[in-house]
């Protein structure tokens, strides 16, 4: 066990794996030279030269598309996509070609690729560059969308990430590439992709986050705890496609309340999908209906104040909880 | 019928390979003129894209693949696959929807499937197959492999973002790849020239690639262009650019109600025909009779009722299979 920021974890994952099989190379704008705009490639450049780790044009829909082509030749490349905000233009590749070729070709075709991108807001860089499209990417058959939300997660999900015949959008919150944590050192470290994580246990109320909302999950826990004697269980999806309900489920049965945290737009987001199967899966237990917080339905304004007030915050979520329980 | 200067290529391919290139393209045009009838009849549905008329593109290009190439092209794909040599059977059974089909029914006529073969697609988002024969590239060069990636487009192409990053980044990165553009005049019932403000070859000339454009209603045009684009590209010289004119005689697709075109224009295509041309050729060469015409024609006729017979027995895909090759394990 070792102590690293998310971004090291990462970059722990990808040497590791391109070390274990080579078929692995990686392939994105500034990834090599500039050491990638989150540093999570630095120094892979130095270490396994300019034939598997390539610069890019900024090109996103060709990088991904070569990277879907170099899968099918028999490569398991990981394409970074620098910000999730440019995955738009890199969409057709990924929901027409990476999602559909398997089943198009009735099974002949595999796209064995990894996809990465830095997602989220709070970072005052407005609209254009603040999105969190989780659940966008999740409404895809075909695609495995992965989220950690810790330094162990990141790297055991992204090992995992390497060793499926599948194509996995592979999503980071920009707030968590400085995060700390206890990281295993062992190679084969994985983590099984469709398990949540019961990150704190509770009595009253289950709190399902992913990404960058888990943490604010379980501050609100703390709070709900200090300050109103409410025990509140927090519980991270990790992947949202294959998506673990059942432990979501069996949660909401026990402590008879859910609220959904999501950076993501409330309207059409991936909290609604959660709500509907924990509605269908376990409405008799239901004491409240099951809420969700989540970003205003606005563009992300630069200011700090107006995108701290549209983004979902721990006050939000404790008042969504102390909801539940007035009457 | 005009004496050609391809004499010289002729004896070289002898009399045994040209009837081979004559049978294919007549296999393909009676093909894909049994697939017009059977949508009239409600047997083929979805949309249908007719290949009659451009034969000589495929036929020719696809010549000149070894076994362990790749093909990538667009969603008028039948004369592709068989040239390529897929069973016309399961070609056949696919535009039927059968469970006997290339792709088992799921891809229909613009997805065509043979991996073992290298037929590694149908691809009907316009121009989003060129990135993806960029990455076959990537991924023979880094397996120390030495096929090559044939990658077949339409005109409509050139207006996509994704043909201008291809190309740039098959160059940067040394590919072996030869893009071959089918300019058939029209996308849909855009006239090219009212889509681009130049000429394709010097689009692919602009990015450093070598670019020729030749006459597609010539199979021997295509094919010696092709041969040199693909040794070219396997020698490790990178990707190569092929445009080649044709003319498509059939609507864009079943639905095309023709709108933006004369009669006229058809009928000086036809009289151009790859068919016509290799037959006169060949005759004059005295490789070929009409009773040996007639015979290739009665076996492409043969070949194509009993695609239509197997496609009609074979069986629906059963439901429970729906959610089969949705994820590889
Ligand atoms: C990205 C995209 N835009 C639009 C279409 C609809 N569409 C299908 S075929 C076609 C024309 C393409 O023409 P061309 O590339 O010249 O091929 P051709 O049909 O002439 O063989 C269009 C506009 C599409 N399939 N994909
Ligand atoms: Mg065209």
């Amino acid at each position: 066990m070792a102590i690293m920021r998310m971004r090291d974890a990462l970059r722990e994952a990808l040497r590791e794996e391109m070390l274990r099989d080579e078929r692995v190379f990686l392939l994105g704008e500034d990834i090599g030279l500039y050491g990638g705009s989150y540093a999570v490639t630095k120094g892979l450049l130095e270490e396994f030269g300019e034939e598997r780790v390539r610069d890019t044009p900024i090109a996103e829909s060709a990088i991904v598309g070569i990277g879907i082509g170099a899968a099918m030749g028999g490569m398991h490349p990981m394409v970074e996509i620098m910000t999730i905000n440019f995955s738009f233009l890199a969409l057709d590749q990924i929901v027409n070609n990476a999602a559909k070729l398997l089943h198009m070709s009735n099974g002949q075709i595999n796209v064995p690729l990894v996809i990465r991108m830095a997602s989220g807001g709070g970072s005052q860089l407005a609209a254009t560059h603040s999105h969190s499209l989780e659940g966008l990417y999740a409404h895809f058959p075909g695609l495995k969308v992965v989220c950690p939300s810790t330094p162990a997660d990141a790297k055991g999900l992204l090992k995992r990430a390497f060793r499926d015949e599948n194509t996995v959008i592979f999503i980071e919150h920009t707030a968590n590439y400085g995060l700390r944590g206890e990281v295993p050192d062992d190679p084969d470290f994985l983590i099984e992709f469709g398990v949540a994580n019961v990150v704190r246990e509770g009595t009253d109320v289950t709190l399902v986050g992913y990404s960058g909302s888990v943490h604010q999950a379980v501050r609100a826990a703390e709070l709900l705890e200090q300050q109103e004697e409410i025990s509140a269980e927090v519980i991270d999806l990790r992947t949202l496609r294959p998506l673990d309900i059942d432990t979501v489920v069996a949660s909401v049965k026990k402590t008879n309340r859910a609220v959904i945290v999501e950076d993501a737009w409330r309207f059409g987001g991936f909290g609604g999908e959660l709500a509907a199967q924990i509605m269908e899966r376990a409405f008799d237990w239901l004491d409240a209906p099951v809420a969700r917080v989540a970003c205003k339905d606005v563009p992300l304004p630069y200011n700090r104040n107006l995108e701290f007030h549209a983004l979902p915050s721990e006050e939000d979520v404790v008042e969504a909880v102390l909801g539940m329980f007035k009457e | 019928m005009t004496t050609d200067v391809r004499s010289d290529l002729m004896r070289e391919l002898g009399a045994e390979q040209l009837g081979r290139f004559l049978y294919q393209m007549v296999l393909i045009r009676i093909f894909e003129e049994r697939c017009g009838e059977l949508y009239t009849r409600g047997k083929i549905r979805g949309f249908l894209h007719l290949y009659t008329g451009q034969e000589a593109c495929a036929v020719g290009s696809i010549s000149c693949l070894e076994e362990r190439d790749k093909i990538l092209t667009h969603y008028r794909d039948h004369g592709h696959a068989l040239a390529r040599g897929l069973d016309p059977n399961r070609v056949m059974a696919e535009l039927f929807g059968k469970a006997t089909g290339v792709a088992g029914g799921r891809g229909g006529s613009m997805h065509l499937y043979d991996a073992e073969k290298g037929f590694l697609g149908g691809y009907a988002i316009v121009a989003a197959h060129l990135p993806l024969a960029v990455g076959l590239g990537v991924a023979a060069q880094m397996r120390r492999e030495d096929f090559v990636t044939l990658c077949i487009f339409g005109d409509g192409s050139v207006g996509e973002g994704e043909f201008h990053e291809a190309l740039n980044m098959a160059v940067l990165w040394n590919t072996p790849t030869v893009f071959f553009c089918e300019n058939n005049l029209y996308g849909m019932g855009v006239p090219f020239k009212a889509s681009l403000s130049t000429e394709i070859p010097k689009l692919a000339a602009a990015y450093n690639m070598p670019a020729v454009s030749v006459d597609g209603m010539d199979v021997l045009a295509v094919y010696e262009a092709t041969r040199e684009a693909v040794a070219h590209a396997r020698a490790g010289k990178g990707p190569y650019f092929i445009e080649a004119m044709t003319y498509r005689y059939r609507g864009h697709s079943m639905a095309d109600p023709e709108l933006y075109r004369l009669k006229d224009e058809i009928e000086e295509a036809k009289r151009r025909d790859c068919i016509e041309r290799l037959k006169g050729q060949m005759m004059e060469a005295g490789m070929l009779d009409e009773a040996g015409f007639a015979d290739i024609e009665a076996r492409a006729r043969r070949v194509v009722d009993e695609a239509v017979e197997f496609a009609e027995q074979s069986p629906q895909p059963a439901l429970d299979t729906l959610f089969d090759h949705l994820y590889k394990e």
